[in-house]
């Protein structure tokens, strides 16, 4: 690293400013609130030019399958008259095999308008790709940072076959053992090369998701001629959750109930060397869906697009062995073999089936490609290797990090649910702790934070005494 | 290692270098982290001939110059699918056995 990493993390507001050609102060309005309708639309594009650039790309327009065979599983055990059906969008037909390559085209599409000569992105995940792919079709160069090895220069199979398929299309790729600093990285290759910043929470990134959501809305108005009744997300950074919401809004689909969900990886730390490799996810988890759920401004760039307290209904959890065994049973009753980070959705999905009415329609809204080390059997064969237990029995005995319970009968797959108002409460916390000391929230900024966290003004004005009262 | 022990001008290799050593590492890391050095591998095309250990410098596939210890000449990838988890085996079996029963049981 050049010089030392605060010397550049002091300089990160003008590297990200070039970096992404625009300039986040002009939508501050307080040291709390600021406008997420004006940032969203700044780049000027409607929902149309977002699908004609994502056709032009290879991207979107994903079939939704219906899962009959998994539908008649769950009809098989729930009470009499419930069992949902069950519907699948396989994003995993996109180019570079997951909906990332949506939130990709648009940053992509940006970043050749505006003249950079490459992109750069921070993740170890499906966005990896999706951006090699894109910058690749758009004759752009390419850096991809990942958190790939612990110290041992061990990486999960997962992370090693996403460096692999980024180097296949062409992309330089930055390996680094784990740690927050990282993003110093990304801000120096930033400086030294003068290429857009691809950040995951971009507005570009969020709009190239928008379509997902709509087009779901649009199948299945041609399927059931209606809108699903639930979409169920796989959630994280909240990209996903705050894309696809958005998009059926977009599309008219007000009633659709947004449930996000997790794997639960509660109690592993995100920045340790040694937890690093006791993760069966690499992505897709409670790791990175609570802390972005409560804080999203931690991310990347000074105002993060996704914000997924926004747009939950619910959001619930499910384990690691849950989604395997969901996994499974995808390829085994459906001929769809999928990777199983994108298949939390689907174990989430299996148990909100059998609580709901057979009227009732719920799409799984992503598939993402499966391979070699980007497999179920991959990643349980690696977990047994650094000393995880994986063994048959209840799910509800899965301690993250040390066991790993594949159910013995579906009837077992189950959502905990996360409370919703802790996590506003969590959210109001964060807000107040990163305004300036003694700073007094204003009704505009009450306003703002009753919106961002999808509740009532009133509400927000009493966790506030609550967190006076503490204080 | 792909049992090469050496590269020449123009090879594709893969270095390795220190970013961080653990006395420079971010404040507030959990303690198994903070005693690590921050190591990087970058991948790219050796610009003079070097043994396995010594510095060399590659120029990658953004065409940026990256100086690093070579660690291997024509790096690969050899992660698998592995042997099916004897835990997940009968799932398939099972599962449509009971989609069956069900569908006989509505008539179907």
């Amino acid at each position: 690293m050049g010089g030392s990493s605060a010397d550049v993390l002091a300089r990160r507001g003008e590297i990200m400013k070039a970096a992404l050609g625009f300039d986040y102060a002009v939508f501050e309005r307080s040291p709390i609130a600021f406008d997420y309708e004006g940032l969203m639309a700044s780049h000027g594009l409607t929902i149309d030019d977002v699908r004609a650039i994502q056709r032009a790309a290879g991207v979107g327009g994903t079939p939704i399958i219906e899962l009959r065979n998994l539908t008649d599983l769950v009809r098989s055990y729930a009470e009499p008259g419930f069992g949902a059906r069950i519907f699948v969008k396989d994003e995993a037909a996109n180019l570079a095999g997951s909906f990332k390559d949506r939130r990709a085209s648009v940053s992509i599409h940006v970043a050749k308008e505006r003249g950079y000569e490459g992109v750069i992105a921070a993740t170890s995940g499906n966005y990896g790709a999706a951006v090699a792919s894109q910058a690749a079709r758009a004759g752009l160069k390419c850096i991809i940072v990942q958190e790939a090895f612990d110290s041992r220069h061990v990486g999960q199979p997962e992370i090693i076959e996403k460096s692999r398929l980024c180097e296949a299309f062409g992309a330089e790729v930055v390996q680094l053992t784990v740690g927050p600093e990282l993003f110093v990285v990304m801000l120096e290759l930033l400086e030294e090369t003068g290429y857009f910043a691809a950040s995951l929470y971009s507005p570009f990134g969020i709009a190239g998701i928008e379509t997902l959501g709509f087009e779901i809305a649009e199948q299945m108005r041609e399927l059931t001629g209606a809108p699903p009744t639930h979409v169920v997300i796989t959630h994280a950074g909240g990209g996903n959750t705050t894309g696809t919401a958005r998009g059926l809004r977009k599309a008219g689909a007000h009633e659709t109930k947004v449930v996000s969900a997790s794997v639960d990886l509660t109690g592993l730390h995100m920045a340790s060397d040694t937890d690093f490799n006791r993760k069966s996810f690499t992505t897709g988890h409670t790791g990175f869906g609570v802390p972005f759920a409560t804080w999203p401004d931690r991310a990347d760039v000074p105002r993060n697009a996704a914000r997924a307290l926004r747009y939950m209904d619910r959001y619930v959890t499910v384990s690691q062995g849950e989604v395997f065994y969901a996994t499974e049973a995808l390829a085994k009753l459906e001929g769809l073999e999928r990777g199983p980070s994108g298949n939390t959705a689907l174990a989430a999905a299996i148990a909100l089936a059998r609580e709901l009415p057979r009227d009732a329609t719920v799409v799984v809204q992503e598939t993402e490609y499966t391979g070699a080390g980007k497999h179920h059997w991959s990643q349980l064969a690696f977990a047994r290797e650094n000393g995880i237990e994986v063994r048959i029995g209840d799910p509800a005995d899965n301690v993250p990090g040390t066991s790993i319970v594949i159910p013995e009968r579906p009837e077992q797959i189950a959502v905990r649910e996360i409370d919703l108002d802790r996590l506003r409460r969590s959210y109001v916390r964060n807000a107040l702790e990163h305004a300036p000391e003694g700073y007094e929230p204003t009704p505009e900024d009450v306003a703002f934070l009753a919106e961002d966290s999808h509740t009532t003004p009133a509400a927000v004005e009493r966790v506030i005494e609550e967190l006076r009262a503490q204080a | 290692m792909s049992g090469q022990g050496a590269c020449k001008q123009g090879d594709w290799v893969e270095v390795e270098r220190v970013l961080l050593d653990p006395s420079e590492r971010a404040a507030g890391l959990p303690e198994d982290t903070a005693r690590q050095p921050l190591k990087m591998w970058v991948k790219g095309f050796a610009r003079t001939s070097a043994r396995v250990g010594e510095t060399v410098e590659v120029e990658t596939m953004t065409g940026r110059i990256v100086e690093g210890a070579l660690t291997d000449v024509l790096p690969g990838y050899t992660h698998t699918f592995g042997r099916p988890p004897a835990e997940l085996v009968a799932v398939g079996r099972d599962l449509r056995a009971r989609v069956a029963a069900y569908r006989a049981k509505e008539g179907r």
